[in-house]
């Protein structure tokens, strides 16, 4: 355990400097900030919304942006970059010649990654209840602090959470056995655009798909109505099948990731 | 023996890369693991560290079977291998305290291996911005950071000015002699290592040619007394008269087998009684380099 937790302080000694370990603070930063821009810019035609409206607007508004796109496009960089720091310095030979169990070394990273992601997606919670506080201050006119929904944000952003983490097993797999930058970006750019047309055009099988995952969990809960009074049905059940087969492919994947790495020769 | 390797076999698809290696590096030795680009020294030393599996033949280090000791194993093992590994976006002082972080030493070891390696006036720059010889030495100071009982360096002299160079030999001669390290250095320069190794490996294509002691190894190096004389073959004829053997006769010299001053003073006497004029004679030592890149041809 030791071990593990040097490890995961070693892999953030190491990137703190890098772009990995910022886009996972400046995303969320830049992406409510400018959502907070738009509003303030067009906070006269909001003065009558009642705040449950205003809440929804400005969350769905961050989400559609995060979580269709940018999400699957995170994780394949976050997994990316991780590796990348080895391959680039040539040091994977180093990191197993250090007297720590191979799995440690392994876990650490993959763990880090997932921990990027997680942090990013809790500062979106954090930025998005922020920001939105912070809009009802300037503009009295949004009334924000008429309406309380941050227990539900936590409950979207943790489903999206979930179910990145099939992608984020799948391509730091890739990320760890290909050296070069365009196959696993490649491979994550094509599977997320298929993903997005597939849970787009509602094909049942979607849910098998990983990198389709992000778009489902946010279908699923934001389901699209036509008036805004239906929507306080909104319905937040985090652990639906799309989750399973996300999770699923997390575990397995991660597993499989070791067995290969075992198996390969370190160059 | 801290490293003794059994009939070692390691292919890479149908090509063997190391052909049943049989390593045995004492304690407190520099040894000295020679041989051509290409001849499977790298591939030894990744076999060595686990890096690489083995196909056939065991490994033990510390006298311990490496694949169950691993960690232990390696815990006690300072490496370089090829290109030093280091972060190019960190600085060189980062570099060894991430390595201090994972390895628990204190921060204060990461500044005694900057002193030592000679990186102090550069700890706060990007290794990205390192000459090659500085970060081969910041390579050296990572593999010391543990203070480790063995050393396993492969080709660490690359790159290196003549000065490092010496640098490093007394480093590493320091390290054995003084402090009973052990150190096994790669080269494809005999030249590089035979002021400082106590024993040598010579690989070609995989297979150990020769295995021994340096003094071993001049052993099989045999001096000759080489005489320049006025007329060679008439002298080299006498000298065969004489019971001599005669190794090589040119248009200038006639080459003996040394054995003796006792003897050359004889032949000297021998050849001066017979009316030739002797211009120079001495004896002469084969080059160490001629006779590794004998070695290594004879494969």
């Amino acid at each position: 355990m030791k071990a593990f937790l040097l490890s995961l302080r070693s892999e953030f000694f190491k990137t703190r400097k890098t772009l990995a370990f910022w886009c996972a603070i400046l995303l969320p930063l830049l992406i409510c900030m400018l959502m907070t821009i738009g509003f303030l810019t067009n906070a006269e035609k909001m003065a009558s919304w009642p705040g449950e409206l205003l809440w929804i607007r400005f969350v769905g508004n961050v989400l559609n942006v995060m979580g269709v796109l940018l999400l699957p496009m995170f994780t394949v960089f976050t997994a990316y970059s991780i590796n990348n720091i080895e391959h680039r310095a040539d040091t994977w030979k180093m990191l197993f010649t250090l007297p720590l169990p191979k799995f440690t070394v392994y876990s650490a990273k993959y763990v880090y990654a997932l921990l990027l992601i997680f942090i990013s997606l809790a500062l979106f919670v954090l930025f998005t209840i922020g920001f939105a506080n912070l809009l009802s201050v300037i503009k009295p006119g949004l009334r924000f602090n008429e309406y309380h929904m941050e227990f539900t944000l936590m409950q979207i952003y943790f489903k999206l959470f979930l179910s990145a983490l099939g992608i984020l097993s799948l391509q730091f797999l890739f990320s760890l056995l290909w050296k070069d930058f365009l196959k696993p970006m490649g491979i994550g750019f094509v599977g997320t655009i298929s993903g997005i047309i597939m849970a787009s055009a509602g094909w049942k099988y979607a849910y098998l798909f990983p990198y389709s995952h992000p778009m489902l969990a946010l279908t699923n809960m934001l389901p699209r109505t036509k008036t805004p009074t239906q929507s306080r049905q909104l319905v937040i059940n985090i652990l639906t099948d799309d989750v399973y087969v996300s999770l699923a492919v997390a575990v397995v994947v991660f597993f499989a990731g070791y067995f290969i790495l075992l198996k390969r020769s370190i160059k | 023996m801290v490293i003794s390797t059994q009939n070692l076999t390691f292919n890479f698809g149908n090509q063997k890369v190391v052909n049943s290696l049989s390593l045995q590096v004492p304690q407190g030795s520099i040894y000295g693991f020679l041989g051509p680009n290409g001849a499977g020294k790298t591939t030894t030393i990744k076999l060595l560290l686990n890096l690489l599996k083995t196909d056939e033949g065991s490994i033990s280090v510390f006298e311990k079977d490496l694949k169950s000791n691993r960690i232990e194993i390696l815990s006690k093992i300072g490496s370089l291998i090829e290109q030093p590994a280091i972060y190019l976006h960190l600085t060189g002082r980062e570099n060894l305290v991430n390595r201090a972080g994972l390895l628990q030493l204190s921060i204060r070891r990461v500044d005694e291996m900057l002193e030592l390696v000679q990186l102090k006036q550069a700890a706060n720059k990007k290794a990205g911005q390192y000459s090659l010889g500085m970060k081969q030495r910041l390579g050296i100071a990572l593999a010391l950071l543990s203070d480790p009982e063995l050393l396993i360096l492969d080709e660490p002299t690359n790159g290196l000015d003549p000065n490092g160079i010496i640098e490093i030999r007394e480093l590493l001669i320091n390290l054995t002699r003084q402090h009973g390290k052990t150190v096994f250095i790669s080269s494809h320069l005999l030249s590089e290592i035979e002021r400082m190794a106590t024993h040598v490996g010579i690989i070609n294509n995989g297979t150990m040619l020769f295995q021994g002691s340096i003094a071993e190894l001049e052993a099989l190096n045999q001096a000759l007394l080489l005489i320049e004389v006025d007329n060679t073959v008439d002298a080299a004829n006498l000298l065969k008269r004489h019971q001599y053997e005669v190794a090589q006769v040119t248009e200038t010299l006639v080459g003996l087998p040394y054995h003796s001053k006792q003897q050359s003073g004889e032949v000297n006497t021998l050849l001066v009684n017979n009316g030739f004029r002797v211009y120079s004679i001495g004896k002469q030592q084969q080059d160490l380099e001629t006779l590794f890149l004998s070695i290594t041809k004879q494969a």
